[in-house]
């Protein structure tokens, strides 16, 4: 029963972080029906901008004083406003002039883009080929203990924020104006375009916010796992992103509400395969329910049948 | 050439699709509260004419002009925002969203609440059918249903000028006469319309001026009561022999 609970509430733990990241990708696809694959990379950078952030403000050193936690959350901001803003700009320097190209260029461009963020964030100037150490903004120590499982401050943090954000999501994209031209916008660009809607700005818009909430996965990665180095370029960081798409395919690529339930489903299959199976085939798992999904519904558990358009 | 009523004014208007001419130096104009109608058959080039307007598409020569300004190099979203709304070819209703959430899409680039209040108001006294399905998602509308709530959330603008592509399409004969009523009060309220049609017989007899569009070029203009006289029109266009 310990176990079972204990794993329950670390898959979903883990797959808030995958939920978030997914939802990315599926916001970007559902737009620009392209997959971005460049989107792994801003989450890492998401976990760096953390690391630098809390190091430029002397926070989580070795030997500092506990971090408050409203400096945690200004970390926080700081981490998802630096990757809104390169969200920003790659799609403004990378995919705005391939707006009418072919969907393949697009998906190459993303490759490439992915490569330029690893190699650039390894230049000595930039954050350097070594690992670093995560910082520790959160207590580590356990919060509680309740039928066996073990909570953790940092836990509370990554489901806590997680779920909030995924709400504020919820409420952008369904209570909102702007929500809604976001979704006349990934109907029909050109219909979108004859309501006064300014398409170029809702593009825009959509890669900041599915930037910072991948900024934001980062951050509570770092949270989570604080203390432990990590390097630049990892292929951990791939593997992450790689699974979060997986998340968001699962849920039905271009369905907000498919990517939430996708990184929770992906996190649970993972942390009951590692803890009743066996712990050799973590990626598997994941990597076998996207082959079960694309067999048995390819639309995904949330997607809708669609023919593909022309 | 140019009147001094001119609301819209389209002067030698070439438009390309890659290597394909669609449109070879096009004139027309709309006066302020007409209706004018573009007619003509498959491949005229009229969905391409109102494209170019709403600048959906460049063109590659010629010049535009609404109310005296030019508008030829705007951005679609900034030609809504000067007063021209359009009723897209095949509808283009937001088929994922409900029939309201589409007519609250028509109103977006204005702010001015109380005003699309009573706006949508009377677009739901045109449209009755559309008040009793406004929680219904607008791609389970039947086609006739389409058609008004593409009208309805182009009125939501509060447009000016009315651009309709053709309205009638597919549309079983009681419902294109319900369609052609509406306009003509749309028109009586004050917005004037550029209809695309090739239902040539109601477009004529509900329009005050029409131009003929064979294959890019305008082969006749003038006054609609006149060009449903003329014996090429009947021909082509009515089907009297
Ligand atoms: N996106 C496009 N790419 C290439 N050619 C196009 C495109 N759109 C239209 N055309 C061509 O331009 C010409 C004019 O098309 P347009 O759609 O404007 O005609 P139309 O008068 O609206 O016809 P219909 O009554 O069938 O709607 C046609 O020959 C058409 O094949
Ligand atoms: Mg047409």
């Amino acid at each position: 029963m310990t176990q079972f609970l204990q794993t329950l509430f670390d898959g979903l733990t883990v797959g808030s972080l995958y939920a978030l990241i997914a939802l990315g990708y599926t916001m970007v696809y559902g737009i620009l029906k392209f997959i971005n694959f460049a989107h792994s990379d801003v989450f890492a950078l998401g976990v760096w901008m953390t690391i630098v952030w809390s190091k430029w403000l002397g926070l989580g050193q070795p030997g500092a004083a506990p971090t408050p936690w409203y400096m945690g959350a200004l970390v926080l901001v700081l981490a998802m406003a630096s990757c809104g803003l390169v969200g920003f700009v790659i799609e403004r320097v990378a995919y705005k002039p391939l707006r009418s190209a072919p969907r393949l260029n697009v998906l190459i461009t993303a490759i490439g883009v992915s490569l330029l963020l690893q190699n650039t964030g390894q230049l000595k100037f930039v954050f350097g080929p070594y690992p670093k150490p995560i910082p520790s903004l959160i207590d580590s120590t356990e919060l509680f203990s309740m039928m066996g499982v073990s909570v953790r401050m940092a836990d509370v943090a990554v489901i806590g924020t997680a779920a909030a954000l995924m709400i504020a999501m919820q409420w952008l994209i369904f209570g909102t104006k702007l929500g809604a031209a976001m979704r006349a916008v990934s109907f029909n660009t050109r219909n979108a375009s004859l309501m006064g809607i300014n398409v170029d700005l809702v593009i825009s818009f959509t890669f900041v916010v599915g930037s910072m909430l991948a900024a934001a996965a980062g951050f509570l990665y770092a949270m989570k796992y604080e203390g432990q180095a990590k390097q630049t370029a990892d292929s951990m960081w791939v593997m992450l992103g790689l699974k979060a798409f997986v998340a968001a395919v699962v849920g039905g690529i271009g369905n907000v509400r498919g990517a939430v339930i996708g990184g929770l489903l992906i996190g649970l299959i993972e942390f009951f395969g590692v803890s009743y199976l066996s712990s050799h085939y973590r990626d598997a798992y994941v990597f076998a329910i996207l082959i079960l999904v694309l067999l048995l519904r390819p639309e995904g558990v949330l997607g809708k049948a669609t023919v593909e358009k022309v | 050439m140019v009147g001094v009523d001119d609301m819209l004014s389209v002067e030698n208007l070439s438009v390309s699709y890659g290597a394909i001419k669609a449109l070879h130096g096009i004139s027309l104009r709309v006066e302020r509260g007409e209706i004018v109608t573009l007619i003509g058959s498959n491949g005229a080039g009229k969905t391409t004419t109102l494209r170019t307007i709403s600048g959906l598409v460049r063109a590659a020569a010629g010049s535009i002009s609404f109310e005296g300004v030019p508008i030829g190099k705007l951005p679609p979203h900034q030609i809504v925002r000067m007063g021209i709304a359009q009723a897209p070819e095949g509808r283009g209703v937001f088929a994922n969203m409900s029939v309201d959430e589409n007519l609250s899409l028509g109103a977006y680039a204005r702010h001015d609440k109380e005003q699309i209040d009573k706006d949508r108001q009377r677009a739901l006294e045109l449209f009755p059918r559309l008040r009793e399905r406004l929680a219904q998602s607008a791609g389970t509308l039947s086609g006739g249903e389409q058609q008004m709530l593409a009208i309805a959330r182009a009125l939501l603008a509060r447009p000016k000028l009315m651009l309709l592509d053709e309205p009638s399409l597919g549309l079983a004969p009681q419902v294109v006469a319900t369609i052609f009523k509406i306009i003509r009060e749309i028109n009586a309220g004050g917005t004037t319309i550029l209809l695309v049609e090739q239902n040539a017989h109601m477009a004529l007899n509900v329009a005050h001026r029409a131009y003929v569009l064979e294959v890019g070029k305008i082969a006749m203009e003038g006054p609609a009561a006149e060009l449903a006289k003329s014996d090429e029109v009947r021909r082509a266009y009515l089907g009297h022999g």
